[in-house]
C-alpha cells in the first residue's frame, strides 16, 4: 500500500459473515416493527390496532430468530451466557462503553417487553384466554409504559448493531459514525415495507397501510439521504467501494432499494394494485442487501 | 489478585534481526501451539516467510520486508519480529463484551481463554490485526506475554531465544531508556532513519511492546496512527438517536396527518 488511506486499514477481518447479515437485518425488522407498532397504538385509530397488533407478532419472533443466529455465531456458542454473566464469578457483566455488552442486555430487556406486547396482541385477538394480558398495550397506563420502554429498546436494538460496526478499528464501519443512523432509518423502512407485506396477505381490512405506504416512502427518502452522508463522511475510505461491492450498493440498495420504490410511490400507474406490493418488496431487498454490502466489504480489504 | 509489579514489555530493535524465526518457534514451544494449522501447512510462495501474518496459533510473527529495485541489485531487508503491542489502552479489552480480555499485574493484556465464547469483537478493535481465533480451542487469542513465566519469575521465551538481542524483555522504563541509546547511536553513525514507534504516551497510552524501526510504519504493516474504537462511540450513538426521533417524528406527523385527511375523505393519497 503506497498511501495509507486510514489506519484502519491495519485491522484483520473478524470473519462475520452470513449469520450477522440476518441477524442485522432481522435485528432491524424486530426492533422496527416493535417502534412503528407503538406509534399506531398511540397515534393511530382504534381501527388500525390490527396493523399494530401485526407489528407486535413480527418483533418477537424476529428477536428469537436474532438471538438465535447470534449465538450460532458465536465460535463457542454454549457460552453465549457470558455475555450476561462472568463465567468465573457468576456477577453480572455490563460494560455500557462496549456496544456489544450493552446491545447483548437491551436485546434481553427487549426481548421481555416484545414478549409482553406479544401476549397483549395475542388476549387482543382472542388466541390467549387471558383478559389481563390485553392491559399490556396502550390506551391504560401499564401499556403505555411498557410500550414506551419497550419502543426506545426497540430501536436500541434496531441500531446499536450500527454503532457497534463504528466502535471497532476497521476500514468503512469505524472511518464513519453514521452507520448507527443508516441502521436505524433503514430499520423503520423495511420494517414498515415487512409490515405492508403482510398486512395484505392476511386479507383483513387495516386502514392504515396507505399510511404506512406514505410512511416507508418518507423513511426511504430520508435513508437515501443519510446513505450519501455515509459516503461523503467516509472521505478517501470511499474508495475502498470502488469494487463489486460498490455496484452492489448502487444497484441493490440505491436503485432497486430506494430509487425504485420512491418512483413507485408518484408513479402508480406503472403496476396498479401491485404497486404498494412492488414498492414493499424492493425495500425490504434494498434493507437486506445495504447489511449485506456493509458487513461484508469491510472485510475484504 | 497478585499484587501490581512494574509493567514491563518488550523493546524490538528491527535492526540487528535476523530472520531466524526462534522467537517464533520458542513461541509456539512454550504456549504448545500447533505447527501448522490442523494438518495443513500453507507456504507463501513468494516469500522465506510463510507465516505471514500473526493469528490464533501465531502469537510472534517474523516479517521479511523486502526493499528490492526493480533489476534487484540494489536493495535491502527489513526483518522485524511482530507480537501484541499490550497496549496500555487496549482496544480489545475495551471492547471484550465477556470480560475475557484482562490487564494483568504486569501490565500486559492476557485473553482468559476459558472465559472467551468467540464472538470476535476483539479481533475488529485491535488495531493492528494481532488476535485470531485459535481452531483448537475456538476462542480469540494472542501473545500473553508468557503470562505463565512471569508468573514464575521467568521471561518470555521467545525473547529468551532471541539470539541478536533484537527482542529484549525488561521494565517499560528500564526498555525506555535503552531504546533512546540505541536510536541516538544509530543517528551518530548515519542511520538517520531510525525512530521508535509507540514508546511514548501519545499512542494508545504506550505500547508496552514497543519499536525501533528505520521506515515508515505502514512499510512494516503497522498503523501510523492507531486509535480507539470508542472514539466513535459518543457520535455514532448521537446521530443514530437523531435518526430515531426524526423516524418518530415522520411517524406521528404521519398518522395524525392520515387522521385528518381521513375525516376530509382524502385518505387515498
Amino acid at each position: 500500500m503506497n498511501t495509507v488511506l486510514s489506519s484502519t486499514f491495519f485491522s484483520a477481518p473478524p470473519d462475520w459473515g452470513w449469520l450477522i447479515v440476518f441477524y442485522f437485518f432481522f435485528g432491524g425488522l424486530a426492533g422496527g416493527c416493535y417502534f412503528l407498532a407503538v406509534l399506531i397504538d398511540f397515534f393511530g385509530r382504534p381501527e388500525d390496532r390490527a396493523l399494530a397488533r401485526l407489528g407486535y407478532y413480527i418483533a418477537l419472533p424476529a428477536l428469537v430468530i436474532s438471538g438465535l443466529l447470534l449465538t450460532l455465531d458465536l465460535t463457542r456458542p454454549e457460552r453465549f451466557w457470558h455475555m450476561l454473566i462472568q463465567s468465573k464469578t457468576y456477577q453480572p457483566i455490563f460494560k455500557p462503553w462496549s456496544p456489544m455488552s450493552l446491545g447483548s442486555w437491551a436485546l434481553l430487556i427487549f426481548g421481555i417487553f416484545s414478549l409482553l406486547s406479544f401476549l397483549s396482541a395475542l388476549s387482543e385477538d382472542g388466541r390467549l384466554q387471558r383478559p389481563a394480558a390485553r392491559s399490556l398495550r396502550p390506551p391504560g397506563l401499564l401499556g403505555s409504559v411498557v410500550a414506551v420502554i419497550g419502543g426506545l429498546f426497540g430501536f436500541y436494538v434496531a441500531g446499536y448493531t450500527g454503532v457497534l460496526l463504528a466502535v471497532t478499528n476497521r476500514p468503512i464501519w469505524s472511518d464513519t459514525p453514521l452507520l448507527g443512523m443508516l441502521f436505524v432509518v433503514s430499520a423503520a423502512s423495511i420494517s414498515a415495507a415487512l409490515m405492508i407485506l403482510l398486512a395484505q396477505k392476511s386479507g383483513r381490512s387495516m386502514p392504515s397501510v396507505n399510511a404506512l405506504h406514505r410512511l416507508d416512502t418518507w423513511v426511504v427518502a430520508l435513508e437515501f439521504v443519510v446513505l450519501i452522508a455515509v459516503m461523503i463522511s467516509l472521505g478517501p475510505v470511499f474508495r475502498a467501494w470502488l469494487n463489486a461491492w460498490g455496484l452492489l450498493l448502487f444497484f441493490g440498495v440505491i436503485v432497486l432499494g430506494m430509487l425504485l420504490p420512491l418512483a413507485l410511490y408518484w408513479r402508480r400507474q406503472w403496476f396498479g394494485d401491485l404497486n404498494v406490493t412492488a414498492a414493499a418488496a424492493s425495500v425490504l431487498a434494498g434493507g437486506f442487501i445495504l447489511r449485506l454490502v456493509i458487513v461484508f466489504s469491510a472485510q475484504g480489504v | 489478585m497478585a499484587a501490581q509489579v512494574e509493567p514491563v514489555g518488550f523493546y524490538t530493535d528491527t535492526t540487528v534481526c535476523i530472520g531466524c524465526k526462534a522467537c517464533e518457534v520458542a513461541c509456539k514451544e512454550w504456549n504448545q501451539l500447533p505447527s501448522t494449522n490442523g494438518g495443513v501447512n500453507t507456504l507463501s510462495g513468494d516469500s522465506y516467510d510463510n507465516t505471514r501474518a500473526l493469528d490464533g496459533i501465531h502469537w510472534r510473527h517474523v516479517k521479511f520486508i523486502e526493499q528490492f529495485t526493480e533489476d534487484r541489485k540494489d536493495g535491502r531487508w527489513l526483518l522485524m519480529s511482530d507480537v501484541c503491542k499490550h497496549c496500555v489502552n487496549a482496544p480489545c479489552l475495551e471492547v471484550c463484551p465477556t470480560g475475557a480480555i484482562v490487564r494483568t499485574e504486569f501490565d500486559s493484556v492476557v485473553i482468559q481463554s476459558d472465559a472467551c465464547n468467540g464472538c470476535r469483537d476483539c479481533i475488529s478493535a485491535c488495531p493492528f490485526g494481532v488476535i485470531e481465533v485459535n481452531p483448537a480451542s475456538g476462542t480469540a487469542q494472542k501473545c500473553t506475554l508468557c503470562y505463565d513465566r512471569l508468573q514464575g519469575g521467568l521471561e518470555p521465551a521467545c525473547s529468551k531465544a532471541c539470539p541478536t538481542q533484537s527482542i529484549q524483555f525488561g521494565t517499560i522504563k528500564e526498555l525506555k531508556g535503552r531504546a533512546e541509546k540505541r536510536v541516538d547511536q544509530l543517528q551518530q553513525m548515519g542511520e538517520k532513519r531510525a525512530y521508535l514507534y509507540g514508546a511514548d504516551e501519545k499512542m494508545l497510552g504506550g505500547l508496552n511492546s514497543f519499536y525501533l524501526l528505520v521506515d515508515k510504519p505502514e512499510v512494516y504493516g503497522l498503523p501510523p496512527d492507531p486509535k480507539m474504537p470508542t472514539r466513535n462511540l459518543k457520535s455514532s450513538t448521537w446521530f443514530s438517536a437523531f435518526g430515531a426521533i426524526v423516524v418518530g417524528l415522520m411517524g406521528i406527523v404521519n398518522f395524525r396527518n392520515r387522521g385528518a385527511s381521513e375525516n376530509a375523505r382524502e385518505d387515498q393519497p
